[in-house]
């Protein structure tokens, strides 16, 4: 494992529980901590909060604060989201790296921890507001919309992960900790891809495109992405480059096997087409014939010979198209804690040539070591725990 | 380079291939302190370079691409030709020198190159690796090329936007590869730690399929669970309501939600009307979503009157979770990511200044920045190859004779 040995204190609320699922797959060992009155049933918690144990946590109990405050004192990296109805009062960002100096804090926020609106409330729908996401998705006359999968804390755990491991190097290199801000809202930012850019560099408002891509072609020609077919839709783009040419070569290729009408298809060389300066009637003129050929054939159809063909593009999945999916059961990317029957997804890289196994089932307890001389085993495998152990 | 980063100063990463997916990866880790060489051939430079606008002035050119200069900004690009066994050989030189490979090429392109895996650790034990392509390296469809905006559809995604009665909805640009790309930064960055601590090199295989699932993770939990099969639904939430986007004045739109009976309040009170509160029809979150269409028009009807910033600080005073729908150009002159310098202007030699966009996390003790603007094709030859890897003045000569540089 990667991270063996690295300890990690995790008392995050929904906007945290993916960043330390994200380092417990790499191998550290994560304590959630828990109000004793928590709803862990539910699949938004038990999927990105496997792979952890617990520690119930009540703060009115001295016993409880000394427990958590022994876990601290060894760990590598506490995971925060400040201010939570999850978060323990006395995890205060400041105060824990004042009081741990090798302590690499990790503290996840809507807003961020600084500027005029740090204080105002967001669920998903304001944090993928705020971060500009929900300009770009949706019908161009419509309602601007979230993914209906909340997304926002998890760009915020994703980021807030790969904050903690590049101050865990730090650590390792000058022997202090730090503190890392998360803004779910910046998170999201991130997401944009180059949208911003068009603003910057060209005066050029993106917006919401529907089911169709803009910003591909100088001429502002909007070229399809989700084509009906028998059981759903395909993604599909006309791409441009030697990636694309190959694909509308064989696109074509297919239709012409298929007896399919080409139209306006028949005549494009691919080699000089460029998907950057056709103009809309040009584009139309393409995606008719293809529209009436996709819509023939099943998703799974279009993913097999798309593969057999090398071409670029996709099936629109359901989770039931992804539960199934050939690709991931051959990779093993479905898993289990040994000897139960729930199905989460597994750790999510590939190390040395094996997946890590998930190690606990969520809400799994972790035995805190007793006071000196109570002589009770240490649950935790951690070398620090131990060295306290001892001490 | 124009600024500094210390946390992961004298960390050396090498990019091998383009487009999305590897290049954030060192983009972000430059962003901290690493030193990011992207690698290209000036034959065969980074697709983003040529391919897709936006370019400075709408005049495309290697150097003026708006879209490769979100994904490597504070790097340093050389032109190495793999395709010439000279080039092979610079590269190998390079992995001896670097801590850490990111490549996103299709599998088994890196193996075909002599770049595999098995042939630079054993130039450099303590090597890590990472590989990132569509499916992962192994599995029947192992070889599938593929773009991050179709990949966001294979994984569900595309599929959980849009409302319910309509079609999917696009996400902008390749949305999974940043999923993709900031999973493995943060698996490249263990590995390195445990190289640090043990000594052994590692190979991480990275689908980006695989990390878009994990964004996926409680609805395939439910489906494995139950059967239940997720569907879009627009801006609905199973708790929240009113949950949803409503016209503002001037175009814009504003975010809000109610999560109790008791924000609704608040909520009504805001607009004027406290007692709908009250109102049978609104009285309960169930209720509220049963009679949707009716308090979606009367929440409208007073929002549509007011600017969406003003709509959302008059309900932020009231508790309301609410924010403006921030449009691309309003990133720039948002108060909370002006405050925290989300965009940041470096000068480049053909595009002239321009905003490059940071992470959204940050160090407190050791912060990162926007350390230098986009390199141009091949513009860190000499000082990469010489200052950083170390070749004499002679064996430089004799690359470039090769056409190694070419």
């Amino acid at each position: 494992m990667l991270l063996t040995d690295v300890l990690i204190i995790d008392a995050t609320d929904r906007m945290g529980w993916l960043a330390g699922r994200l380092l417990a797959d790499l191998g550290a060992d994560v304590i959630k901590i828990e109000r004793k009155d928590s709803e862990r049933s539910a699949s938004q918690w038990r999927a990105v909060n496997v792979n952890k144990r617990v520690v119930e946590h009540d703060a009115t109990q001295a016993a409880d604060r000394e427990n958590l405050a022994s876990l601290l004192a060894c760990a590598n990296i506490c995971l925060l989201t400040p201010g939570s109805s999850q978060a323990p009062a006395e995890l205060d960002p400041h105060a824990l790296r004042a009081a741990y100096p090798r302590l690499v804090v990790v503290a996840i926020r809507s807003f961020g921890a600084g500027g005029p609106r740090s204080g105002w409330k967001g669920s998903d729908l304001e944090i993928m507001a705020a971060g500009g996401a929900m300009a770009l998705a949706g019908e161009p006359d419509g309602e601007p919309v979230r993914i209906s999968e909340p997304q926002s804390y998890a760009w915020a755990g994703a980021q807030a992960a790969c904050g903690a491991v590049i101050a865990l190097y730090k650590r390792e290199t000058t022997g202090c900790g730090d503190l890392v801000e998360v803004s779910a809202q910046a998170c999201v930012v991130t997401a944009l891809s180059h949208a911003p850019a068009f603003v910057d560099l060209s005066g050029i408002e993106p917006t919401r495109a529907g089911a169709f891509m803009t910003g591909r072609s100088i001429t502002g020609a909007r070229y399809r992405v989700f084509w009906p077919c028998r059981d759903g839709y395909i993604d599909f783009i006309f791409y441009g480059g030697a990636a694309g040419r190959r694909t509308n070569e064989q696109l074509v290729a297919w239709m012409r096997a298929r007896g399919a009408e080409l139209g306006a298809l028949a005549a494009i060389d691919w080699k000089v087409w460029d998907a950057t300066r056709a103009d809309q009637a040009e584009v139309d003129a393409i995606e008719a014939p293809v529209m009436k050929f996709f819509a023939g054939m099943t998703k799974r159809e279009f993913l097999t010979e798309g593969h057999r063909r090398e071409m670029l593009g996709y099936p629109v999945s359901t989770v039931a198209d992804i539960a199934s999916d050939p690709q991931l059961a051959a990779r093993g990317f479905f898993q289990s804690v040994a000897g139960a029957a729930e199905a989460f997804c597994g750790s999510f890289a590939v190390i040395d040539g094996v997946r890590p196994p998930l190690r606990h089932s969520p809400g799994e307890a972790f035995a805190l070591p007793q006071r000196a001389g109570a002589g009770l085993k240490l649950a935790s495998a951690k070398g620090e725990m131990r060295a306290r152990r001892r001490s | 380079m124009t600024a500094v980063a210390q946390a992961l100063a004298g960390l050396k990463v090498l990019e091998f291939g383009g487009y999305a997916a590897g290049p954030h990866i060192g983009k972000v880790l430059a962003n901290f302190g690493a030193s990011t060489i992207h690698v290209e051939s000036r034959e065969r430079p980074d697709g983003f370079r040529i391919q897709y606008p936006p370019f400075k002035d709408d005049r495309p050119g290697y150097n003026r691409s708006g879209c490769f200069a979100f994904f490597n900004d504070s790097k340093y690009s050389v032109t190495v030709d793999l395709k010439k066994p000279p080039g092979v050989a610079l590269a190998y030189r390079m992995a001896q020198w670097c801590d850490l490979v990111i490549e996103n090429m299709r599998a088994g392109v890196m193996d075909r190159l002599g770049l595999g895996f098995a042939t630079l650790s054993a130039l450099n034990p303590r090597l890590v690796m990472l590989s990132t392509c569509n499916m992962g390296q192994t599995g029947p469809r192992a070889d599938q090329p593929g773009f991050g905006s179709q990949l966001s559809a294979l994984a569900g995604l595309c599929g959980m936007t849009g409302v319910a009665d309509g079609p999917p909805m696009l996400l902008y640009g390749p949305y999974i590869d940043y999923i993709a790309s900031l999973l493995g930064a943060s698996a490249a960055m263990a590995a390195v730690l445990r190289v640090r601590r043990s000594g052994k090199g590692a190979l991480i295989d990275l689908s980006q399929y695989e990390c878009g699932l994990m964004f996926m993770g409680a609805a395939l939990h439910e489906f494995h669970a139950s059967g239940r099969v997720a569907q879009r639904c627009g801006n609905d939430d199973p708790v929240a309501a009113p949950h949803g986007a409503y016209p503002c004045a001037n175009g814009g739109w504003v975010a809000l939600s109610c999560w109790s009976d008791a924000e609704f309040a608040a909520l009504a009170q805001a607009m004027g009307q406290g007692a709908l509160a009250a109102d049978a029809r609104f009285a309960s979150p169930s209720a509220r979503r049963a009679n949707k269409a009716g308090l979606d028009a009367l929440i409208a009807g007073w929002t549509q009157t007011r600017g969406a910033d003003e709509v959302a600080q008059c309900l932020q005073a009231g508790s309301v979770a609410s924010y403006p729908v921030v449009t691309m150009s309003g990133l720039f002159t948002d108060p909370q990511l002006a405050a925290r310098r989300q965009f940041r202007v470096r000068r480049h030699p053909e595009m002239g200044d321009h905003a490059y966009c940071f992470p959204g996390f940050d160090l407190a003790e050791a912060p990162g920045d926007i350390v230098g603007p986009a390199p141009c094709v091949g513009a860190d030859n000499e000082f990469v190859f010489r200052d950083l890897v170390g070749l004499s003045e002679a064996e430089y000569e004799t690359y470039r004779r090769q056409g190694v540089f070419d």
